[in-house]
């Protein structure tokens, strides 16, 4: 039984790393061959982040189990210390790919801190409970940012808070401008860089959710108090499952700020959480490959929907509820089960005959 | 002293449609166990309505509140119906992201049908007083000790209308057979559908009721902040959730004091700490009570068994 099992999961790990690879490279063609129109292009790499946002945040709902709506917290971490950091290092490091490194870094151990200072509260919630105070952290992540001020000059760093009161030395430049954000960021992301970032993090979840820390995690989701009761220690597993997803989110967030021209902290508020949520229940809880496609999917609809105009963010919200009802709704699931019967029937006959 | 009196009404005024809001989200959860997010895009529904049927078709406003409320009724039940009742017995993560699809298809439907250029609500909770020299004069509030506090006619009427509906709630889910149908279903579905409840009638009711209060609440929001964009609902929403969490969520007393609570806060927040820090203010309260008291202020403590 063990061997059967540990197969498996290793075919569903070799199959979610081949779609990656295959997926890259044939972007990488399509786009050295020209196929792939600018719009599409720009879109490789915020794809890319919110593969890595949608991979983070099932770590938390589908391993961990624990509903989380305040995600995009996070990633604001992340992409507002990455872009400082690389802004900051503009002149000392000419090497882009090496910044990207530093920033995407940065975000990550900057996220992780957070992410304990919020896990040590949060996780002694349950449910519904533990959801609300997601949300109201996000929203506080959010107005900090909004009021946070830094600046650079000579003698280094400075910032303040909710005020301007900066007085920088000659020569020197704001970097985050309170709800301005950071403004002209020289763009580092490439899509091979969120290529790797996507498979460190499949092979970081992998890896985690294989071990005897994952499996005290998953124990932990399906029955608690029977988990507790066999000596699990319920903080330090969730703890490290929690800060884990957070540092993914901060590089995820890292990338994102660093392909795009300007960053705000309102573009990390509830809907982001709630979108990369989206993907991480439509993709199925659990399922890495099912988040993988369900984030490049549904970054890419509403570009594909554009000529729709107006109407692109209706239709996107209909398809959102349909694929809802036809996936989770009891009547539909048994629906499907008859018709995947009736299909082997149909199959098991022809066989026969032929 | 008086601004403080003044801020400490107007925080009541404007918790007080949190907690309207927050009935709404309070009662569906106590029956469906799910959180309705299109519910605060049905407030902004209502005050739509009613701003139409006031400003465009010259209606008097309390027949622009009716319409409002039966429009959003109707709306809430035929939602109900088609986007969350095939889920019923799914994963309530499911019904979630379902309800957010929903709220997404009003919001974008209204920018639509509306367009996202703001609307300036009417002020029609104002008092025309006829002077001695045959001119009108238009008070929109009352003055106290001298004119240096003044109290909007708005503001009295949101107040009165919350206490008016937390009594009809209470009367209704207390004694009455629909009210104490729903309470049963809350409490226990299956034992209530065994005792001749119809359950999927009852749950349809509640929505029924909470978008009926959400039309209530859109407009008397918009009596206070006047301008409408198809968006207006979505951050009170939040708010409200977050109120009848404060308060213990499926408790109705709770979700009353979760409001009134949460929107004095706030404009305490805003007018004594930073206008800018207010929402992470409230957050930060909430987030501090729920660490004390897990399952809010008046919720019931349910203890865990194996």
């Amino acid at each position: 039984m063990r061997s059967l099992r540990t197969n498996k999961t290793l075919r569903t790990n070799v199959i979610t790393y081949a779609v990656v690879v295959a997926a890259f490279v044939l972007f990488q063609a399509l786009g050295s061959a020209g196929v792939l129109s600018s719009t599409m292009k720009g879109q490789l790499v915020p794809i890319c982040a919110y593969v890595l946002m949608a991979l983070s945040l099932n770590l938390t709902v589908g391993i961990l189990g624990e509903l989380s709506l305040g995600h995009a917290g996070f990633m604001s971490v992340g992409a507002f210390a990455g872009a400082v950091t690389a802004s900051a290092m503009q002149d000392s490091m000419p090497s882009s790919a090496l910044r990207l490194t530093v920033a995407v870094l940065v975000g990550a151990v900057l996220a992780a801190i957070v992410g304990v200072l919020i896990g040590i509260p949060v996780l002694r919630l349950n449910g519904d409970y533990l959801a609300i105070v997601t949300l109201a952290f996000g929203e506080i992540i959010k107005s900090i940012v909004n009021n946070l001020y830094i600046g650079m000059d000579a003698n280094g760093l400075h910032a303040s808070f909710l005020n301007n009161t900066i007085v920088l030395g000659d020569g020197g430049r704001m970097i985050l401008s309170g709800p301005m954000g950071v403004p002209g960021i020289k763009k580092t992301a490439t899509f091979t860089a969120g290529f790797i970032l996507i498979l460190i993090a499949l092979f970081v979840i992998f890896n985690l959710v294989n071990s005897r820390a994952g499996r005290a995690i998953m124990a932990l989701r399906d029955n608690r108090i029977a988990a507790e009761s066999v000596g699990i220690n319920v903080t330090k597993y969730k703890l490290m499952a929690f800060v884990i997803s957070a540092a993914i989110a901060g590089a995820g967030g890292a990338l994102y700020g660093q392909a795009q021209n300007a960053i705000i902290a309102t573009k990390f508020d509830f809907n982001t959480s709630i979108l990369i949520l989206v993907f991480v229940v439509l993709g199925g809880m659990g399922n890495m490959l099912g988040s993988i496609l369900a984030a490049a999917l549904l970054t890419v609809l509403p570009e594909l929907l554009r000529s729709l105009n107006d109407y692109r963010m209706l239709i996107y919200a209909i398809v959102l509820i349909l694929m809802m009802l036809f996936n989770s709704a009891p009547a539909m699931i048994q629906w499907r089960e008859q018709m995947t019967e009736k299909l082997r029937e149909k199959f098991g006959k022809e066989k026969k005959e032929g | 002293m008086l601004t403080f009196l003044n801020h400490l009404i107007n925080g009541i005024s404007l918790g007080s449609v949190y907690a309207i809001i927050a009935l709404g989200y309070t009662m569906v959860y106590g029956i469906a166990k799910m959180l309705n997010f299109a519910h605060g895009d049905i407030i902004m529904v209502g005050a739509y309505i009613c701003f139409f049927a006031v400003s465009t078709f010259g209606l008097p406003p309390i027949v622009g509140v009716l319409l409002a409320m039966v429009v959003c009724t109707v709306l809430g039940m035929v939602i109900e119906r088609l986007a969350y009742k095939p889920l019923r017995s799914a994963p309530s993560l499911a019904v979630l992201i379902t309800a957010i699809g929903v709220s997404y298809f009003l919001q974008n439907a209204a920018q639509l049908l509306w367009t996202s250029n703001p609307k300036i609500f009417p002020s029609f909770l104002v008092v025309t007083q006829q002077n001695a020299d045959g001119t009108q004069t238009v008070k929109s509030g009352i003055q106290f000790a001298g004119g240096q506090l003044s109290v909007s006619y708005a503001t009295l009427i949101t107040i009165a209308v919350c206490v008016v509906i937390m009594l009809v709630l209470t009367w209704f889910t207390e004694h009455t057979k629909m009210g104490q149908a729903i309470q049963a279903c809350s409490e226990d579905k299956g034992a209530a559908q065994l005792m001749g409840i119809n359950v999927n009638t009852t749950i349809s009711l509640t929505f029924a009721i909470g978008s009926a209060l959400a039309a209530i609440a859109g407009v008397l929001l918009c009596s206070a902040y006047p301008t409408l964009v198809p968006t207006t609902g979505s951050m009170p929403g939040i708010k409200a959730f977050t109120a009848a969490v404060f308060g213990g969520i499926g408790s109705i007393p709770g979700a009353l004091l979760g409001g009134i609570l949460l929107g004095v806060i706030e404009i305490f927040a805003k007018a004594y700490i930073s206008t800018q820090l207010s929402d992470a203010i409230v957050f930060a309260v909430l987030i501090v009570v729920l660490l004390v008291r897990p399952t809010g202020l008046l919720g019931k403590q349910v203890r865990e068994k194996v």
